[in-house]
Parts: C-alpha cells; structure tokens; sequence
C-alpha cells in the first residue's frame, strides 16, 4: 500500500471536509461534500473494497450531493446571515477527535500493517449477501421504501 | 494474418513499453496507462471533429440540402474551422457569476465523458481499464454528470440556466434508472461486472451461423430498445433536448459559456453519447465479436467501430426525424413505462436461464416480454378523447 | 513507512469530529444533515479498515455493512432533506435556532 498515495488522499478528503464544515456560501459547501465523498472513494480503492468505493461515488456523489443542493435551492432565502462562528462546536470537536485518537495511539493490537489479501470481487460479495446476509438485503430493501414513500409523502402539497 | 493485424495496436504498445523493461513495475505499468489514456483520448477526439461534421451532413441531407461543404473536401475540414472559431472567441464570464463553480462545471462534465471511455472493450485484449465492476464504473461517473449539470445552471447565475440545468437534472436521473435496470439482466446471465467477460460471454456462434449476442434474444432486444432510448435521454438529444430547447430558454444551463467552454460542453456531450453506445454495444451486440464467422479475419476494433459508427448513425438519424418531445411526457414514459418494463426484462431473462436457454427457453421469454408490453400499453392508454373544437370569435 | 490501522483509524477519527464540527457548529439545518453524513462516512471508513487489516473471513463482514450503511444513510439523507423542505413551507426558515416550538 503506498504511503504517498494515503497522505494525499487523506489531505484532499479532510480538506474537503474542512471546508465542507466551515464555508460561509452554502452551495461551495455542498460541492466540497461531494469532494470529500471522492476523496473517501479513493480511500476504499486503496484498501481494495472497489465495489463499496464506486458504489459510495454513485450513491452519494450521484444522487445524496444533488439532493442537498436541490433541498439548498428550493429552501433559499436572500437575505442569509450567518453568525460568528461558534466557539463551543470547534472545542466539542477537538475534544472528541483528541479521545479517539489518544485511544487509537495506545492501542498496541492496531498497529499494524497491511497483510496480502485475496481481491475482493463483486462475486464475493454477491455471494454473501444472497447466501448468509439475505435478511439484512431484504430489510433494507424494505426499509428503503419506506424512506422513499415516507419523503413523498412529506414534500406533498396538502391538497386544498 | 488476421492475428496480425487484429492484435497491431497490442503488440505496438508491447514493443513501446519494451526499453522500459529494467524499471520498476509502478513506473511500467504508468507508462502503459498513459500511452493508453494518450491512445484513447486521440481516437475518440478525432471522431468527435468527424461526427461533429458527419451529424450536420446527415442532418442536412435530410432536411433536403447540403450540410457544410466549402472547408476542405465535402466540408470534412470544417471542425477545424470550428475549433479556431471556438478558441478565439472571447470568454465571457457573467459579472456575478460563481467564478469557481462556473470554471470547473465543464471541466467535470468532460472528465466525467472521458473516464466513462475508459472501461470499454475496444478489441481484443484492448480494454484500457479492465477492472472488476467495470459496468458500476460506469455508472458512477456518469451519475457525476449531474452534478456537474447543476453546477453549470447555478455557477451563472442566470435564471434560464437555473431552470435548464433543473429539467437536465430531473431528465437525467429518472432514466437512470431504466438504464441501469436494463444492464442488469446482463449481468445476471453473465455473472459478473467485468466488460470483458460479457463480451467473452457473447461468443461463439448458434448452429454454425447465427450470432450469439444478447440482442437477439427477446429480453436482449426489449433492453437494448429501452437502453438505447435513455442513453438518449441522458445524452440531452433531441427527441429529448428540453434541457437546452433552443426556442424555450437559451440554451439552458450552457447559456452563459462562450467560446471553449462551450465547445468542452458539446465535446462532453457527444463524447457520452459515444460511451453509452459502447457500452450498448459491449453488453448487447457481442462487443468486438464478428456477427458471421466468415467474416473472422476482419479486425475486432474494425468491428467495434462499425458497429459504434452504426449507432451514431441512428442517433443522427433519430435527431433529424423526430420532433421534441414535452417534458411531462418525457418523465411519464420513464416512470409508467420503461421502468416497469426493464423489470419485466429482468424477469424474462432470468425465465430463459432457467428453462434452458434453449427454444423453449426463448419462446418463454417472449411470451413474458410481449405480456408485460401489451399490458402497459392497454394500462397508459394516453389517447384522448377530442371533443369537437368550438371556435369563438370576437364580437 | 507504510499506513498501518493506527493512521486509517486517526483519518476516520478526524473525519468524525469534522463531521462533529458541522453538526454542532452550523445554523443552517442542512449543514446538520451534511455533519451526519460525514460522520456516518467516518464509521465506514473505520468498517473497512478494520476489514482489510483483520483476518480475512469466508464473507467479507466489513464490506457488506458499510454497503448496507451507505444505503441506510443515503435513505436517511432523503427523508432529512424532505422534512428541511416541509419546515422551511411552514416556518420558512431553515435556522435550527429558531425551531424550537414542539407545536405546529
């Protein structure tokens, strides 16, 4: 696995974030999560689950990122003003990123490296889940229409 | 001979790469994709030039006149006077436009058309990419199109961009899905997303003759019709171009781009419209493979381009007959008919694998695919009633 | 030096609490929905990792759930943005501040 490949994509997917989380305009936001969704692709590829990566490009790149900025256009208001930026987020955030990655750094059993792996193809995967995961791929299944009927039939104009 | 010949490209990139021997592998295999991408980027620019050309001709010959034909021999010199006439023209960036947003909009639009290309089998041995989920590579930067759709209609800053880049977007997505649903009998009598191994699967021939793709096959052909028409949707040609309905709204969300920019945008388009049909190609019509084995010692990218040349040729053709369709009808043939019939196709497919993928096999799949089809179209009937027209004069 | 867990873990871990810093820091309820995201994002990383580092099963377990999570999300995301727009209709603001009544 190549160490300069991880800390580019790193750089790019957390500044990506970065900039996601703090940008004044709100649709440079939203372009900056659909960028950190690519940087984040690039991450599975590296790690050699290509199918979850194409599959995250797809999903969230494809269509969650044009469902924000669709939700950002039809909710605008002109006169939009933001508040100085709020201190206590930022230490909350700190606070929680400096916990974890304490724990991570005196965890010995993590520290390791990358082992040779059989690649990860799309039969596998297909295997698994009509085999053992099955019910999982049904209930998502059915849980997706839910969520499908359920924001229909949010949006929906009350009829007069 | 013919192995000669069908493998020349194979063996001039082998004998290329052949001095870089004692490298290390990455910088190897670097060189290899870039003679690649290089390779590709060159074969594909140059078709576009040619059908850019090649589509006015064709439309002009339809509408009963000469297309284009003062530059160079029967006009075919004229994408290079469009090309300087596109480079020299001012860039103009509207005032208050979103700069950033407004630059990289056909930036992506055009990445996303040509990393599309890369999956492709073109011949034998000759997928420049050839990675498992071939297909959901794809489908996932072709779904980056939107995105950068949007990104064009809203970095203007113009309210006919707004709008068209919003029809774009609400075309594009719902016939997404018929497109991808048609892939997937495909994939499932395949068994995997691999373009080569589709096309591998597609060969060989039926009592010594007939060819073995899947378009000849009932749920084949009923997918390739319904793929073929949403590869026309998402490309925005007419009959399909509300989008950028030339007498609605400008030109939609290209309204604002001059010069190059525009010229990237067009470039994109014909170029996805090139990849959809290589894929259409690759997944239905047996990819490289020859249709009669007689005709074997014909090269197998000689073959792949003829039979993209051939779908080019009914995207023209289809573009100069039919007029523009509205956009109300446009969603509801997506939602009440393609979708539901490219699940028929799935189920039709899955009928002739199991009864043997033989006659009875075929028939039975037929039988599903017409079932379905009389159906919907007994279900949607959309002919109206028309009452007698009453006329009212001003008194 | 070649990434080991640890330095996956730290980039998932910085993620999160990016995706923390949007969901707590931010007014505008989409950039809520958009931390949320981030976050869910972060744990799929870490899924995944912890997938190709770890002993290699008959099914590959950290796959199918971040599969399964990504589409779990992607629904969530949909009805979020679904119930910012019913709001933004009634309230026409999409300040979370300022949505702070239970009643209709």
């Amino acid at each position: 696995m190549n160490s300069a490949a991880f800390v580019l994509i790193s750089i790019l997917m957390l500044g990506a974030a970065l900039a996601a989380a703090t940008l004044r305009k709100l649709m440079h936001a939203a372009l900056c999560f659909a960028l950190t969704f690519a940087g984040l692709a690039m991450f599975f590829l590296l790690l050699g689950a290509e199918f979850v990566g194409l599959a995250l490009v797809f999903i969230y790149i494809g269509a969650v990122a044009v469902l924000i900025v669709f939700t950002i256009l039809l909710t605008r208001r002109d006169a939009v003003k933001e508040r100085r930026f709020s201190w206590v987020g930022a230490v909350i955030a700190v606070a929680a990123f400096g916990t974890l990655a304490w724990s991570i750094l005196r965890t010995e059993s993590v520290s390791v490296v990358a082992h040779r792996v059989p690649p990860l193809t799309v039969g596998r995967i297909g295997e698994a889940l009509m085999t053992g995961y099955v019910w999982p791929l049904q209930c998502t299944g059915v849980l997706l229409t839910a969520a499908l009927i359920g924001a229909l039939v949010l949006v929906m104009e009350e009829k007069q | 001979m013919s192995e000669f010949a069908d493998q020349i490209f194979v063996n001039a990139k082998r004998s290329l790469l052949a001095p870089m021997a004692h490298l290390p592998g990455w910088l190897v295999q670097a060189a290899s994709s870039l003679i690649d991408i290089f390779a590709l980027l060159a074969v594909f620019l140059t078709l576009f030039a040619l059908v850019s050309v090649l589509e006015r001709k064709i439309l002009a010959r339809i509408q009963n006149r000469y297309g284009p034909n003062r530059v160079g021999p029967f006009g075919l010199f004229q994408p290079v006077a469009d090309g300087i006439k596109m480079l020299i023209k001012e860039d103009v960036v509207p005032a208050r436009a979103d700069k950033p947003v407004h630059f990289l909009a056909p930036i992506l639009i055009a990445a996303a058309a040509i990393l599309a290309l890369g999956v492709i089998p073109y011949g034998r041995n000759m997928t420049p990419f050839s990675i498992d989920g071939g297909i959901l590579f794809f489908f996932a930067v072709g779904s980056t199109t939107e995105l950068a759709v949007f990104m064009a209609g809203w970095g203007s800053n113009n309210k006919f961009s707004m709008l068209g880049a919003m029809r774009a977007i609400a075309q594009m997505f719902s016939y997404e899905l018929p497109l991808i649903v048609t892939v997937l009998p495909v994939v499932m009598v395949v068994g995997s997303l691999m373009p080569d191994r589709i096309v591998a699967a597609q060969a060989g021939y039926l009592f010594g003759f007939g060819p073995r793709w899947f378009v000849f096959t009932p749920w084949g052909f009923a997918a390739f019709i319904i793929f073929f028409v949403s590869g026309l949707v998402e490309s925005n040609r007419t009959p399909f171009d509300v989008p950028e309905g030339e007498s609605e709204i400008v030109a939609g969300h290209m309204t604002e781009y001059s010069g190059f920019k525009y010229a990237t945008f067009f470039m994109a388009e014909y170029l996805g419209m090139f990849a959809t049909s290589g894929l259409g190609i690759t997944l239905f019509l047996g990819g490289w493979h020859a249709p009669l084995p007689l005709l074997e010692f014909i090269p197998s990218y000689v073959w792949f381009f003829a039979k993209l040349s051939v779908l080019v040729f009914i995207y023209i053709w289809i573009r100069g007959t039919l007029p523009r369709t509205r956009i109300d009808q446009i969603m509801n043939f997506a939602w009440k008919f393609a979708l539901p019939m490219s699940f028929a196709c799935l189920v039709a497919a899955a009928v002739w694998h199991y009864a043997g993928r033989g006659f009875s096999g075929w028939f039975l799949s037929l039988a599903v695919v017409a079932g379905v089809y009389t159906g919907l179209s007994l279900l949607l009937d959309t002919r109206r009633k028309f009452a007698p027209r009453v006329y009212r004069f001003a008194e | 030096m070649t990434p080991t867990l640890q330095s996956f873990l730290i980039v998932s871990a910085a993620l999160f609490s990016i995706g923390l810093l949007a969901a707590l820091s931010r007014r505008h309820a989409i950039f809520v929905l958009i931390g949320i995201e981030l976050m869910l994002a972060a744990a799929n990383l870490n899924f995944i990792a912890f997938w190709r580092f770890g002993p290699q099963q008959e099914a590959p377990v950290g796959v199918l759930i971040a599969l399964f999570s990504i589409a779990i999300s992607a629904a969530e995301a949909a009805v979020g943005l679904a119930l910012v727009i019913a709001v933004y209709r009634h309230y026409r603001t999409t300040n979370v501040d300022q949505l702070d009544q239970l009643k209709g």
